[in-house]
């Protein structure tokens, strides 16, 4: 049932998609994108894996349970918010740290971008969760 | 909208005017496709259309946005073929 070419694709696809997926993720906070829909990418390069090889190769490729990627999106959401309560300001108070990369120049990190890597992980687990048990119906 | 229409201004008209029609003719074939197969290549028809009306539309207002939408689309688009793919198969197979 699984194609040849279709296989030798997702091998060469999935690395693609997991990449642009990384990338709306970082730009989204000044630009349209964002962790939502980096999640649904990345979600969708392992839902072409598990097209092609089957969904236990995908499981076995993921390595980490989705429901593990849900709890651990959720803290990591969590603890963007309380890093503010920290320094004194109220919950979720945006923080930002500039980072002196040798060759890329400055790289703005802030805790907007950790909320949106939370809320990219819980979306990758909760579409695989879903998606992977339809799959596994048939 | 441009201030200023240049000829790449007019071509991305005329192309939008194009894909439209090829977007038309395409949906006639997802309405009255005979069977499933020739509804799904419609289908994939109609999401390479929209991946090219999206590049025209970006050139006509001069927003590099809209390529990043495209470049996603056209990375996503056959992914829903090939699950149809997936489903006429195991169909003909019971």
């Amino acid at each position: 049932m699984t194609s040849t070419i279709l296989r030798i694709a997702s091998r060469y696809l999935t690395p693609v998609f997991l990449f642009f997926s990384l990338l709306i993720l970082y730009r989204g906070h000044n630009a349209p994108g964002g962790g939502f829909i980096g999640g649904l990418l990345a979600a969708a390069a392992l839902i072409l894996y598990a097209m092609a090889c089957g969904v236990d190769a995908a499981r076995a490729k993921l390595r980490i349970d989705p429901r593990i990627l849900v709890a651990a999106g959720l803290l990591t959401a969590l603890l963007s918010g309380a890093l503010a309560l920290f320094s004194g300001n109220s919950f979720l108070t945006g923080r930002w740290v500039m980072l002196h990369l040798p060759f890329l120049g400055e790289l703005p990190l802030g805790t907007p971008l950790l909320f949106d890597l939370g809320v990219y992980l819980v979306v990758i687990g909760i579409t695989l969760i879903m998606l992977f048990a339809l799959m596994e119906e048939d | 909208m441009p201030v200023e229409l240049t000829l790449i201004h007019h071509a991305a008209r005329v192309a939008l005017l194009i894909l439209m029609a090829a977007m038309f003719l395409a949906l006639y074939r997802l309405v009255r496709g005979p069977n499933l197969p020739d509804r799904v290549i419609a289908l994939d028809l109609i999401a390479t259309l929209a991946l090219g009306m999206i590049v025209a539309y970006a050139i006509l207002t001069g927003q590099p946005v809209f390529l990043n939408a495209a470049v996603i689309l056209a990375l996503i688009a056959f992914l829903g073929t090939v699950a149809f793919a997936k489903y006429i198969e195991r169909r003909m197979s019971e």
